[in-house]
C-alpha cells in the first residue's frame, strides 16, 4: 500500500539520493548531522548531510571543511552567529499560517535558544531541500521530528563545547535561553560559537537523541507572537506582487518590463487567429503584444501585453482586439460535468477509478437490510480567490532562470518552467516571497510559465500580474462533485453496510500524475485528494468506497487543490448521510455517532500519529455536545435547529480530530438561513504555536461558512461564471457567526491545522437546517432559493 | 504632471492622468503597502486616506487626487505605532496579511470619526473590507482594542500594561460580534484559561 504521502516521502528520498550521487562524494547516502563553520562566514551551521559520517569519522575532513567545500550543500536547518542570533531556514511557504514561527519554535524548544534571538529565512529552491511543498496541513507534523532532532543535536553540541570552554563537566551543564549554564558560570551560544565548534552526529547518534518530555517544554504549547505579524501591519511585508529586482541585477540583465496575460476563451485548444493592437497603442507605456508559444501546453492560445508598467499593460489589454479559434473545451459546462458525475456514481467501476476502501461487497447486506438509506450529494465549482492575484517575475542570467513569486510547491513550479522553456534540469531557481493567500492555489506553479515565456520572448526580465478576472479564469478550481451513498440498517438500527462513490476531477491526475498511488492493495491507483474523508472512522459494517475520475471535468479546466480538497465534498456527503441514518434509526445524531465510533479494528488508531483513534473523535464530540448545549437541542425556538458534524482532517495518516455544532435559524418565507453560532472542539495533539493554531481554526471554520453559504460558481463557456466580487461573494464581517472554540489539551504528536476546520461546517449547517425545518439540502453551496423550493415541496 | 501630498511630503510626477492612484503609489512611487485585490473597489485592499477620508485607489484616476493630501499605510504613524497597528500586533490579527493595510486604513478613518464604537458600528464600518483568510474575529477585536488604546493615549493614561499574545491563553477562543454594545473590553481577558496553553 502506498498512499500519496508515502509516495511523497519516497520521492523525497529519491531526490536526496540523486543529489548526493551527483556530488563528488558519491556513494555516501547516510544522513547524519553536521555542525561547523562555513568559510567566509562567522556563522555556525547546523545541518543534515550525507557527508556527516565522512567528515566526522573517517578522518578525511572536518565538519567545517566539508561544509565550506560546499560539496554536499548540506541541508542547513539553522545557523548561529557570534552575536547569538539563530537563523532558522524555512523551506515552507508563509501564506498566513505563521509557519516560520511554528517551525522555529520546534528548533528553539530543543535547542534551548532565546526566542528573542531568532530570525527566519525563506530559502530559495534547491535540490538539497528535498521535495519543496507546503500543503496538506503537513508542515508542522512532518517537520516535528527532524527539526526537533536538529535542535536537540545543536543543544548537545553547544553544551559539550561550553563545558569544555568553562572547564566543567558536561553533566553539570544545562542550556536555557541561549546560554550554557553550570552553577554560577555561563556562556552564551554566541560566545561558544565565536570560540569555534566542530561536531558531527551519525545517523544512529541522531536517531538515539531523545526529545524532551512534554513536561519539560518551554516553547511548544505556550503563547507567543508570530514573527510575520509586525511587517504585515505597516506595509513592509513583501509579497510576490510587490517584488522588484534590485538595481544591481537590472544593471546586468536589463530593466524589468511589465505584462498582463491575454487569455483565450477557454483553457484548452484555442488558437489565435487575429490580433489588432491599434487602440492599444494609444496607452502611454504600451510596448507590444506577443504570442506565447508554450511547448508544455499550459498556455494554449495565450498572448501577453508588454508595457513599461503594469497599469499600462492592464489598461492596454482591455483595448486589445483578439480573435481565436475556440477549442472544444469551450463547450464543456458544469451541467455536462455533473451529468457525467451522476453517470459515474450510479455504476462505479474500475474503468473510471479505483477503490479507497474495500471490506467486501456491501450489496447483499444492503439487499437484506431492514432499512436502506440512499442519497446523492453534489457540490459546485469553488474558486481559490487568493486576494493577491497570480503573478510572477522571471528573468534569465547566464543561462539560469530566476522566478520570484509566492508559491506553495517550488519543486513543481521549477519543473513546469523547465519544461516550458525547454531547459536542462537544474536551470531554474524559485525565490520565495510572502503569499497573499495560498489555500492550495499556489500548489500549482502554472502562473510562472507565461511570465517566463514572456521574458524569454522579449529578452528582459518580465513581471506578469493577472487581474482578478484573469486570475479567476486561470484558477485551478475545486472540481464540482457528485456522490452517491447507500447504507443499510438492521432491525436494531445498527449500520451493517455502506457503499460510497464519489466523482470529481482529480487534481493529482492533472498536476502530478506520478504521485497517484494505490490506497489499498490491488485497489487501483487513485488520487487520494479526490476521495479522502470517505475513509472515515465510523464503523459502518461492510464498507466499500469508490473514487471515480470525472474526465469531462478535465476537459474544461485543471482541477486544483483547494483547502482540505476532497473532504470539502466527501464530508458534505458522509456527515449528512450519517444524520440520515440516525433519523432512520430514530436516534439522536450525536449519540448515534458516538455509537459508531467504537475505536475497534482499523479505527483503533496507531501510535504516534493517530494514537487513540476514533476514541479521540468521541472525546471531541462529547465535549462539543457539552459546550453547545446539545441536550437542549429539542427545546430551541421555532425554525431554529442544531446540527453536528465531525472531521478527521484530510488523511487517516495524520488525523486532526474536529467536532462542530452549528445553530441556525431559518426564515421560511425567504429561505434565508441565519447562522447563529458555531461551537467547535479540536484535538490537534501538541500545538506548536497555540495562537497560530487558534487563528487557523477561526479562519478555516469561517472558510467553511463561506463555502457553505456564500461562495461557489459554475463552469460555463470556458471559465467560471463568477470572476470577481460582484458575483463571487466570500464571507464578510457582518456574516460572521458567534463562535465558541476550544482545543483539547494534548501532548500527542502535532498534526495539521490549516485545513481541518473548513470541511466540518457545511454538513453541520445542513444538519442544523434539517433539524430546524425538516428539509435537507444536498447541493453545495446552500442557497436561499434552494431551501425555499425544498420547503414548498415538503 | 500630477501633484499631491503623500505622507506629508509634496510629490510631483509625470504620469498618464488616467492611471489609477493605486498604481501611481505602487509603481511610480514604490509604496507597495497598498494592495491590488479586485480592481473594482469591492475588496478594500487598496484603501488609503485621501483628504482625510478612506478611499479605494484601484479605480481612482490620479487626476482625481490632484492637489490632495494622501496618506498610505507607510505614513499612517511615525514608528508604525498608530493605535491600530499596536492593536493589530497585540491581537495577532494578520494571517496572510495581504488585506491588512486596507483594513487598518479603513479602521483608522472609522475610529477618527467614531472614537468609542459599538460592536455593531465596527462590523458595519469594516464589512466592505474582504479578508480572504477570514481573520474577521481578530480584526473586530483589534478595532475595539485600538479604540481603547487611542482613548487611553488621549487621556494620557499611557498603558504600562502593553500586552501581547504571551499574556493570554490560546486554548479557548470566543467571538460574539453582538456582545454588549459600547464596551471596549479586551476579548483575550474574556477567554478562560484552558490547560497549559
Amino acid at each position: 500500500m502506498a498512499r500519496f504521502d508515502d509516495k511523497l516521502a519516497a520521492h523525497q528520498r529519491e531526490l536526496a539520493a540523486a543529489h548526493k550521487t551527483s556530488s563528488s562524494h558519491g556513494g555516501i547516502t547516510r544522513r547524519g548531522f553536521l555542525i561547523g563553520s562555513v568559510a567566509g562566514s562567522t556563522m555556525l551551521a547546523f545541518g543534515v548531510s550525507g557527508a556527516a559520517l565522512a567528515a566526522g569519522s573517517d578522518g578525511k575532513g572536518s565538519a567545517s571543511e566539508t561544509l565550506s567545500a560546499g560539496a554536499f550543500e548540506p541541508t542547513m536547518w539553522y545557523a548561529i552567529a557570534t552575536d547569538g542570533t539563530v537563523t532558522v531556514h524555512i523551506t515552507k511557504s508563509e501564506m498566513g499560517q505563521h509557519v516560520a514561527t511554528s517551525l522555529a519554535r520546534l528548533v528553539v524548544e530543543e535547542l534551548e535558544a532565546d526566542w528573542d534571538s531568532v530570525k527566519v529565512d525563506y530559502v530559495d529552491s534547491a535540490p538539497k531541500w528535498g521535495y519543496m511543498i507546503t500543503g496538506g496541513s503537513w508542515s508542522v507534523h512532518q517537520s516535528y521530528q527532524p527539526l526537533s532532532q536538529a535542535g536537540a543535536a545543536g543543544r548537545i553540541a553547544l553544551i559539550e563545547a561550553g563545558a569544555q570552554q568553562m572547564g566543567v563537566a558536561v553533566e553539570s551543564c544545562k542550556a536555557r535561553k541561549g546560554r550554557v549554564i553550570s552553577g554560577d558560570q555561563s556562556l552564551s551560544y554566541g560566545e561558544i560559537v565565536a570560540a569555534g565548534l566542530e561536531r558531527s552526529f551519525s545517523e544512529e547518534e541522531l536517531a538515539a537523541i531523545e526529545l524532551k518530555p512534554a513536561s519539560e517544554r518551554r516553547v511548544l504549547g505556550t503563547r507567543g507572537n508570530a514573527l510575520d505579524v509586525p511587517p504585515k501591519t505597516n506595509g513592509q511585508a513583501v509579497y510576490g506582487i510587490d517584488y522588484t529586482l534590485p538595481a544591481e541585477i537590472e544593471a546586468r540583465v536589463g530593466k524589468t518590463l511589465h505584462a498582463r496575460p491575454v487569455m483565450p476563451p477557454s483553457r484548452f485548444g484555442c488558437k489565435v487567429t487575429a490580433v489588432d493592437d491599434s487602440e492599444t497603442r494609444k496607452v502611454i507605456g504600451y510596448r507590444q503584444t506577443i504570442e506565447l508559444k508554450d511547448p508544455s501546453g499550459i498556455c494554449q492560445g495565450w498572448l501577453a501585453v508588454i508595457a513599461d508598467n503594469f497599469s499600462a499593460a492592464m489598461r492596454a489589454t482591455d483595448l486589445l482586439k483578439v480573435e481565436w479559434s475556440k477549442g472544444d473545451s469551450y463547450q464543456v459546462d458544469e451541467t455536462a460535468i455533473q451529468a457525467e458525475g451522476q453517470r459515474l456514481v450510479s455504476s462505479p467501476s474500475r474503468d473510471n477509478g479505483s477503490l479507497l476502501v474495500d471490506q467486501g461487497d456491501p450489496a447483499p447486506l444492503l439487499e437484506n437490510a431492514a432499512t436502506t438509506v440512499e442519497s446523492t450529494f453534489t457540490t459546485s465549482s469553488v474558486l481559490h480567490f487568493t486576494l493577491e492575484p497570480a503573478n510572477a517575475l522571471a528573468y534569465e542570467e547566464d543561462g539560469h532562470w530566476h522566478i520570484h513569486c509566492g508559491n506553495q510547491q517550488q519543486s513543481l513550479l521549477t519543473s513546469l518552467v523547465t519544461k516550458a522553456l525547454e531547459l536542462e534540469e537544474g536551470k531554474v531557481t524559485h525565490h520565495q516571497l510572502y503569499l497573499g493567500g495560498g489555500f492550495g492555489r499556489r500548489l500549482h506553479g502554472d502562473y510562472a510559465v507565461p511570465a517566463a515565456l514572456a521574458s524569454k520572448a522579449v529578452g528582459r526580465p518580465v513581471k506578469m500580474i493577472f487581474t482578478r478576472p484573469d486570475d479567476s479564469r486561470f484558477d485551478c478550481v475545486r472540481s464540482p462533485s457528485v456522490q452517491r451513498l447507500r447504507s443499510g440498517l438492521d432491525a436494531e438500527g445498527r449500520v451493517v453496510a455502506s457503499e460510497h462513490a464519489a466523482a470529481a476531477g482529480w487534481p493529482t491526475a492533472a498536476l502530478m500524475p506520478a504521485f497517484m498511488a494505490e490506497a489499498i492493495e490491488g485497489g487501483g491507483k487513485l488520487d487520494s485528494f479526490s476521495i479522502s474523508g470517505a475513509d472515515h472512522w465510523y464503523n459502518v459494517g461492510t464498507q466499500r468506497v469508490w473514487a471515480q475520475q470525472n474526465k469531462v471535468a478535465h476537459e474544461a479546466f485543471v482541477p486544483g487543490y483547494l483547502r482540505s480538497v476532497a473532504p470539502g465534498w466527501t464530508l458534505w456527503a458522509v456527515e449528512q448521510h450519517i444524520d440520515e441514518l440516525a433519523l432512520a434509526a430514530e436516534q439522536d445524531p450525536a449519540e448515534f455517532r458516538l455509537a459508531l465510533l467504537d475505536a475497534e479494528g482499523r479505527n483503533a488508531g496507531k501510535a504516534p500519529v493517530s494514537t487513540g483513534g476514533a476514541e479521540r473523535l468521541r472525546n471531541v464530540l462529547k465535549r462539543v455536545m457539552e459546550k453547545s448545549g446539545w441536550s437542549e437541542r429539542d427545546s430551541l425556538p421555532a425554525d431554529t435547529g442544531m446540527g453536528v458534524a465531525l472531521s478527521f482532517g484530510q488523511e487517516r495518516s495524520m488525523p486532526t480530530w474536529v467536532a462542530c455544532v452549528a445553530r441556525v435559524k431559518v426564515d421560511r418565507a425567504t429561505g434565508e438561513v441565519k447562522l447563529e453560532k458555531l461551537t467547535s472542539v479540536v484535538d490537534a495533539g501538541t500545538l506548536a504555536h497555540p495562537d497560530g493554531a487558534m487563528a487557523q481554526l477561526e479562519g478555516s471554520l469561517l472558510w467553511g461558512v463561506s463555502m457553505a453559504m456564500h461562495e461557489g460558481t459554475e463552469y460555463r463557456e470556458g471559465g467560471p461564471v463568477a470572476q470577481n466580487l460582484g458575483a463571487y461573494q466570500p464571507l464578510r464581517m457582518h456574516q460572521v457567526p458567534q463562535m465558541d472554540l476550544e482545543f483539547v489539551d494534548s501532548t500527542e504528536m502535532p498534526v495539521g491545522l490549516g485545513e481541518p476546520g473548513t470541511t466540518v461546517v457545511a454538513p453541520a449547517i445542513a444538519n442544523a437546517i434539517q433539524h430546524a425545518v425538516g428539509v435537507r439540502l444536498r447541493d453545495l453551496p446552500m442557497r436561499p432559493a434552494a431551501l425555499k423550493a425544498a420547503l414548498s415541496e415538503a | 504632471m500630477a501633484n499631491f501630498t503623500l505622507n506629508g511630503k509634496a510629490v510631483s510626477l509625470e504620469v498618464d492622468p488616467q492611471t489609477p492612484l493605486l498604481w501611481v503609489l505602487r509603481e511610480h512611487l514604490g509604496l507597495t503597502g497598498t494592495k491590488f485585490g479586485c480592481g473594482i473597489a469591492q475588496c478594500g485592499a487598496c484603501t488609503v486616506h485621501l483628504n482625510g477620508t478612506a478611499a479605494r485607489t484601484c479605480v481612482l484616476p490620479v487626476l482625481a487626487a490632484e492637489g490632495g493630501d494622501i496618506v498610505t499605510i507607510e505614513g499612517l504613524a511615525e514608528n508604525d505605532d498608530h493605535p491600530l497597528q499596536q492593536a493589530w500586533v497585540e491581537e495577532q490579527v494578520p494571517q496572510c496579511g495581504y488585506c491588512q493595510s486596507g483594513q487598518i486604513m479603513q479602521a483608522a478613518d472609522f475610529l477618527k470619526n467614531t472614537p468609542v464604537p459599538t460592536d455593531e458600528q465596527v462590523t458595519a464600518a469594516m464589512a466592505g473590507n474582504l479578508c480572504r483568510c477570514m481573520a474577521y474575529v481578530r480584526i473586530h477585536r483589534a478595532v475595539k482594542r485600538a479604540a481603547t488604546i487611542a482613548n487611553e493615549r488621549a487621556t494620557s493614561q499611557v498603558s504600562g500594561q502593553q500586552t501581547d499574545a504571551t499574556a493570554a491563553t490560546a486554548g479557548v477562543g470566543t467571538f460574539d460580534p453582538r456582545a454588549t454594545a459600547g464596551t471596549v473590553s479586551h476579548s483575550a481577558v474574556e477567554e478562560t484559561s484552558h490547560g497549559k496553553v
